[in-house]
């Protein structure tokens, strides 16, 4: 029995991830993927794509808009269901927890649509587990800076070597039970407050 | 923190979560015992996701949601109680400056008196409809919300049928000013702050407020997943002691102020504090520089406000009949009658000694004028509370309500 591939709409505002879920549906060889992030016009977008499957992230306001949207047979031409309802506990608690959702048209076997639902929300981990690196790096990246002008400061205060400045902000650290970071942000900011304005 | 029970809740950004937020945020859930965890959510079919997977135990709910999840007419829905209701009123009905300008030239004024306005925005209506000009589009925020059902009612009862002479889209509350100003809707009916933003921006008319379509009437809810309830009594008790001071201190005009600047936070509302003021005075500005003070706008203690009517649920359900949303049977009348616990909400205020209504439905629009009840020995003033059209709902003669309504409509 020959299969046609199943038209898929993308509905996620943010750009970055919705090219990666695109990515990943391409590659599992599904050619008909359309990726929306704005919603406006959606309606006619719908009736034109006639998708088999929506795949839409959580933090979308619009989703209340979509069901009831799903659900006047007028605006859609075919009934679309929301695939959690009829899936199993973990995949919902799986899509809810990576924030993710999907619908699909009535009728359509759940073992068709599983796979895509099961890529959407690994790919959505993905980019969570990227952007909260990322986020971490360039913390990471801020408090290098500001231990190094803690450094300088102290370098240039107490005439100390870099190595002993470094090691006078880590027993401080120590002693109080904060990051070195967080010393170095409140030294920087004492000598800022304390210093000659024009420097 | 060794707190006694633990509850996580999820609220949507609407000021009507004030009761909720002040409750986490100011100890009144940590004077109960309770670690209470608030969640800001972006639609209501998350929050209504989440309660169903145990994300979590309850959450801030549009009157009709709880109801509708119970009926069956929403996905992914789980049993879902109604506890604790959140206030009375609150929502107003605000146009584009075309359209006010349209139900002006036929006689509307800025007063608004739903029945003046409906009558002007039912000529201005049939006008462009004999001019062939396309249907208004009006905007509500979710099908099943007491936002959709009085905007429904007051056309209906000024001749406008819902169905067919205009059409009724859903848009997020925070999105309303800006499709309004853009064009994409005509109008809308939503909570505050989102009515008084759009006035305040110089695109939109309030013309009518739900405090005067049916004078303190229900909003939103408490709503808690029945199987959570059950196994957690002690919690929910306690959690109801909690949301009963929190919306005591939340009446009173001298917490006003700190009220505004707590739902001004960016993890609330995140709009500034002088816009969460006309909720909260009832003095609202209705655009081209009239305003109007409202009594009883909206009423988040007072008046029984926090008293879980079966009567609400039941006029919720009829209305839910009235727009084909249900089917009117034996089984969902049952259903819709079971869903507000006012008995839960007795018995967890019950060692409070304050005042409590003495039934658990009344008749709605039979209070013309405030009255006070004697209950529990304590004073307790309820309504008034009738529609704007003088009609009477009877919460025991439902078919006659949903039969009478048939006929309205069709001849609307």
């Amino acid at each position: 029995m020959i299969r046609t591939s199943l038209a898929v709409l993308v509905i996620d505002e943010n750009r970055i991830r919705a090219s990666i879920i695109e990515a990943g549906l391409r590659e599992a060889g599904h050619q008909r993927v359309t990726v929306i992030h704005d919603v406006s016009g959606i309606a006619r977008r719908i009736a034109e794509i006639e998708p088999d499957v929506i795949v839409i992230d959580l933090e979308n306001p619009n989703r209340d808009m979509l069901e009831n949207m799903f659900q006047l047979s007028r605006a859609v031409k075919r009934p679309i269901a929301m695939f959690v309802d009829r899936s199993d506990q973990a995949s919902i608690e799986a899509a809810v927890d990576a924030g993710v959702s999907a619908y699909v048209v009535d009728g359509l076997r759940q073992e068709r649509v599983k796979p895509i639902l099961d890529m959407a929300v690994s790919r959505f981990n993905a980019f969570s587990r990227m952007a909260r690196e990322l986020d971490e790096a360039r913390s990471e990246l801020e408090s290098r800076k500001v231990i190094d002008r803690a450094k300088g400061i102290l370098m240039k205060s107490r005439g100390l070597s870099e190595e002993a400045a470094y090691m006078l902000l880590r027993k401080t650290a120590m002693n109080q039970n904060r990051k070195i970071s967080d010393i170095a942000q409140s030294l920087v900011t004492a000598a800022g407050l304390l210093g000659p304005g024009d420097e | 923190m060794g707190a006694e029970h633990q509850i996580t809740a999820g609220f949507m950004p609407l000021f009507d979560s004030a009761v909720l937020v002040a409750a986490g945020e100011l100890g009144f859930a940590a004077r109960e015992g309770i670690d209470l965890a608030l969640h800001r959510e972006t639609s209501w079919a998350n929050i209504r996701d989440r309660i169903a997977i145990g994300h979590f135990d309850l959450a801030h709910m549009l009157g009709p949601m709880p109801l509708a999840c119970n009926l069956g007419l929403t996905p992914l829905a789980s049993e879902t109680i109604v506890p604790f209701s959140l206030g009375l009123g609150g929502n107003c009905v605000t146009i584009s400056n075309a359209v006010w300008a349209g139900m002006a030239a036929h006689g509307a004024v800025p007063d608004l008196d739903p029945a003046r306005a409906g009558a002007a925005l039912g000529a201005f209506i049939r006008e462009r409809a004999a001019a062939g000009r396309e249907a208004l589009r009006f905007a509500v925020v979710h099908p099943h919300s007491g936002h959709n059902y009085e905007l429904r009612y007051w056309l209906a009862a000024c001749g406008i049928d819902p169905e067919r002479q205009i059409e009724i889209v859903i848009v997020p509350p925070p999105f309303m000013a800006d499709a309004l100003a853009t064009g994409r809707i005509d109008g809308y009916c939503v909570g505050e702050p989102w009515n008084s933003a759009a006035v305040a921006a110089g695109t939109g008319h309030i013309v009518t407020v739900k405090a005067l379509l049916w004078r303190n009437s229900p909003e939103k809810v408490i709503g808690a997943r029945k199987a959570w309830a059950e196994q957690n009594p002690e919690a929910l008790a306690a959690l109801l002691r909690a949301l009963h001071h929190s919306a005591r201190w939340c009446q009173d005009p001298a917490n006003r102020a700190e009220l505004a600047a707590l739902m001004a936070q960016p993890g609330f509302l995140g709009q500034e504090a002088a816009v969460q003021m006309p909720i909260l005075t009832g003095h609202l500005q209705l655009g081209g520089g009239a305003q109007r003070a409202v009594e009883d706008f909206f009423v988040p203690f007072d008046k029984a406000a926090n008293f879980p009517w079966k009567s609400h649920a039941l006029w919720f359900y009829t209305q839910m009949v009235r727009w084909g949303h249900v089917a009117h049977t034996p089984e969902n009348l049952a259903i819709a009658r079971d869903c507000y616990r006012p008995d839960l909400y007795r018995s967890a205020l019950k060692p409070l000694g304050v005042a409590l209504p003495g039934a658990n439905a009344k008749v709605e629009g039979a209070l013309k004028v405030a009255t006070p009840v004697g209950s529990a020995g304590a004073s307790l003033v309820l309504g008034p509370d009738g529609f704007f059209n003088g009609q009477i709902f009877d919460p025991d003669e439902i078919d006659a309500y949903v039969d009478s309504q048939k006929t309205t409509l069709g001849e609307a």
